[in-house]
């Protein structure tokens, strides 16, 4: 392990509520959903029909794009509803869930001695490959394209995220496992990124035939993009992969006993939740029973529910569905309320990284945010405020000005393969202007990732 | 105020009228907007706050410099006036400035949103505050009107309103003002409210009261000032300390250090105002200071070459522009090393124009213009050498 990396650059936003490291078995839930949003550029096709029966890794979605994985569903049932949207787009397979899981009795590869393609295709198959994404664009990886590494950080510094030592109690076998698995199917080099006092668990510090990086700082020090940019930055035409740890151990266990296990401890946090704890539940799982109603205080305007972290996670209503990649459901009240002369007031009680409110002289406080605005969509004014959150040696304003004129060339220059959108969260966060900026990158890269697929389809003269 | 919201949206009948409607009821209550896309929670600041902070940082200035309307008015008339009575003279000398600023300028940025359909955008409130303060306290209203119009209309609306702007808006207004109506705005007259220096032999003033500015008696006598506009002063540091505390001719808002000093401290405190570029303003003033002052004895006939640089620092707009003016980020340097390049060149230009040119003894405004100009060429090349860091990895990459 070489030297500690500081992330100075950053913001640990202070939210109540964070969740209490006990755990909860959540009931199994009704309906379970595979939503092929949650999957970036992909070009979804529907493998199951109404009323088809499924077991816990049956195939039923595939991406025309990139045949080369599919995914499988998390638990056993009968498919009820194939939701679609404008122009027929699929946006969820909804399944009814069987009390007890059964699962696909898969055969067990031997991947010690499988060769690095037969390893893809089985993992492909068997739907562990859908963990698999690459930086940049977050899309699932495409087997022909091999990364310069495979990156794994051990630890989440988003607001309230899980603890992800703690979301790897008794997979640590699995995971072990799985970095082999991933060192083999990549042939590329396997990063391990720690944080200084986030990670102290040995199935991290001691984990072997990986590479280690430790970190130390603030959020976004978490972020796959922000380690690989002071690792190993990410040039033109190179990619890397990323897993997170609990997907690591999933791949491990389908490996070695040929199992597709969904099951996952989801952080259920927030200040509207009572009290926060760890749910055991399924991917896919409903919000309503993982965040359940009798957990959460009520709110004038509601309650938001989020899959994921609230600066990067998705709205969903209760009625929605935990995403693919999250491992946290967050819940806020509703910020529809308006304040008289809000904007004159000492603001004991805002957060905020300027100092322009009182609450800087609390420095220790949390906050209950809400989902208010707190101010309306302006032209970009004050400067120097993203540079405060973004840890890389990018220019953010002058690379979301490239794409906001559509300059490709000079979006490139600026790095844009080097950022997601997610390291912008933070910069949406402190705007004054409040410029979403990162959908703004979200649409660059489907842009660049669509000139992508088609030049792979395109034949080699 | 919800009850009257449907008229103004779509399909209402007033619907014109939105962004009016907009603006009073985002004035009255923070908006109740709720995150849409991105992320769920976001900082409290908000424009509104951003300006309202600015405009509080001004305050100290602002008020110093209404006191001090008042006491060169006294000072010339030869009279002792009681504290509240030179406070309320001024006050009722530079009030009307400021409403006519906010009254004309506000007007003509409503009028833009209602045409274009634009939210308001709260860029004004600050400017609206600055022209009067960078002004003389006699200067015609109706000329500040003129001024304000040239100034939202060419500087900023031409360009597509807040945000958008290559010059700074208050210091077109000045611009304006000094181009066109020069004899208002520049000499020995213009500085002592109550037209009594104008009036010359009719008026009241002290005999040989001159009421000119420390500026212009540096191009005279350099830095040996005794005594200011026929007011004479015990010693060097009297002088310096009226300089300081802002009892001396000039602008409305610029004479007093002291007060603006304040509103610097507001500004970094509250992270609103780069000090990155105040740091750097006030370092390039001294280098250039230091500089000439190398040269002065070469140039015997230039006084101004001698003064202690840090006078720069003490008399005129210098740190009135350091300070608010450079400061603003939509004709600043964007970035963090271009905002030192920026900061720093405006400081040493400043004292280039104060020392080296004849004609007039203030710089700041020229300064502070040319290089709102030249800002976008600073951020310009900043970036390429990031862009070229990035390619030579590339290209490290392609070879190995």
């Amino acid at each position: 392990m070489g030297n500690t990396i500081n992330i100075r650059k950053g913001l640990d936003i202070r939210l109540v509520g964070e969740a209490d490291k006990v755990i909860v078995q959540g009931q199994m839930p009704e309906i379970v959903a595979i939503k092929p949003t949650d999957f970036v550029g992909i070009r979804p096709k529907a493998l199951v029909n109404v009323g088809d029966e499924v077991l816990a890794g049956t195939p039923v979605l595939m991406d025309k794009h990139n045949p080369a994985y599919q995914v499988v569903s998390p638990v056993s049932g009968e498919v009820v509803e194939l939701v679609r949207g404008a122009k027929r787009k699929l946006l969820a397979i909804k399944i009814l869930a069987d009390k007890e899981t059964r699962y696909l009795d898969a055969p067990v590869v031997d991947w010690k001695a499988a060769s690095q393609e037969e390893l893809c295709s089985y993992l492909g198959d068997r739907g562990a490959w859908a963990f698999i994404r690459t930086k940049p664009y977050d899309a699932v990886a495409f087997p022909d394209i091999k990364p310069k590494a495979v990156f794994v950080s051990a630890f989440d510094t988003a607001p309230l995220a899980a603890d992800v030592e703690f979301l790897m109690q008794g997979k640590e076998n699995d995971f072990a496992v799985g970095l082999e698995v991933l060192a083999k199917a990549s042939g590329a080099k396997v990063r391990l990124n720690l944080h200084d006092k986030l990670n102290t668990n040995k199935v991290f510090t001691e984990a072997q035939g990986v590479e280690k990086h430790l970190f130390s700082g603030k959020h976004p020090a978490g972020s796959v993009t922000v380690q690989a940019h002071h690792i190993d930055p990410i040039n033109r035409g190179e990619f890397i992969w990323y897993v997170h740890p609990v997907d690591v151990a999933l791949i491990g266990k389908l490996c070695s006993t040929g199992q597709f296990d969904a099951t996952r401890l989801v952080a259920v946090a927030g200040p509207k939740v009572k009290k926060g704890k760890y749910m055991r539940t399924v991917l896919g799982a409903q919000l309503k029973h993982i965040a359940t109603e009798d957990n959460l205080e009520d709110s004038t305007f509601g309650n938001r529910y989020i899959s994921g972290n609230v600066l990067t996670g998705d709205k969903e209503g209760p009625e929605g569905y935990l995403g693919m990649f999250h491992h946290q459901v967050t819940v806020l009240a509703e910020g529809k309320h308006k304040e008289f002369f809000g904007w004159a007031a000492p603001g004991l009680n805002k957060f905020s990284v300027s100092r322009t409110f009182f609450s800087w002289l609390m420095p220790g406080k949390k906050y209950a945010l809400t989902t208010n605005k707190n101010g309306e969509e302006r032209a970009f004014v004050v400067t120097g405020e993203y540079d405060k959150v973004f840890p890389m040696a990018i220019y953010p304003v002058q690379l979301l000005k490239a794409i906001h004129t559509g300059d490709i060339e000079l979006q490139e220059q600026l790095g844009i393969y080097e950022v997601s959108p997610e390291d912008f969260a933070l910069c949406e966060f402190v705007c004054t202007s409040k410029i979403e900026s990162q959908q703004m990158v979200r649409q660059a890269h489907e842009l660049l990732y669509g000139e992508l697929v088609q030049s792979m389809k395109e034949p080699v003269h | 105020m919800d009850k009257l919201e449907p008229n103004f949206q779509e399909g209402g009948k007033l619907h014109k009228y939105w962004p009016l409607y907009d603006g009073f009821a985002t004035f009255l209550f923070t908006p109740g907007h709720a995150t849409g896309r991105g992320a769920h929670i976001r900082d409290s600041i908000d424009l509104k706050r951003t300006m309202a902070m600015v405009i509080l940082a001004m305050v100290p200035a602002m008020l110093l410099g209404m006191y001090n309307v008042g006491f060169q008015h006294f000072r010339a008339l030869g009279e002792d006036a009681a504290f509240m009575d030179t406070f309320l003279y001024g006050a009722l000398k530079v009030l009307p400035l400021i409403i006519v600023s906010y009254g004309v300028g506000l007007g003509v940025e409503f009028l833009f949103c209602i045409i274009k359909g634009h939210q308001i955008n709260e860029g004004f409130l600050v400017s609206g505050m600055l022209i009067p303060l960078v002004c003389p306290p006699d200067l015609p209203l109706w000329m500040l009107a003129v001024a304000v119009i040239f100034a939202v209309v060419i500087g900023k609306e031409v360009f597509g309103g807040t945000g958008m702007n290559v010059l700074n808006v208050a210091l077109t207004a000045r611009a304006f003002l000094f181009f066109a109506y020069p004899a208002d705005i520049s000499g020995d007259k213009v500085w002592i409210s109550g037209n009594l220096v104008a009036a010359g032999e009719n008026s009241n003033v002290v005999d040989g009261y001159t009421g000119e500015t420390a500026l212009a008696q540096f191009a005279k006598v350099g830095g040996e000032v005794t005594h200011l506009g026929g007011v004479a002063y015990d010693s060097l540091s009297d002088f310096l300390m009226a300089g300081f505390i802002g009892l001396v001719p000039g602008s409305v808002g610029e004479t007093s250090a002291l007060g603006i000093l304040l509103g610097a401290l507001i500004l970094i405190a509250t992270g609103i105002g780069s000090w990155r570029i105040m740091l750097s303003v006030v370092a390039g003033g001294l280098a250039m200071g230091y500089l000439l002052n190398g040269v002065a004895g070469m140039f015997p006939d230039n006084p101004y070459l001698a003064i202690p640089p840090f006078y720069h620092l003490i008399f005129g707009g210098f740190a009135f522009g350091a300070v608010f003016m450079a400061t603003d980020p939509v004709t600043a340097s964007q970035t963090p090393t271009g905002k030192y390049i920026y900061g720093f060149l405006i400081g040493v230009l400043a004292v280039i124009i104060r020392v080296l040119n004849p004609a007039y003894p203030e710089g700041m405004m020229l300064a502070i213009l040319f290089m709102n100009v030249m800002a976008p060429l600073i951020d310009h090349y900043v970036i390429q050498s990031n862009i070229k860091r990035r390619l030579k990895r590339t290209k490290v990459l392609a070879h190995a």
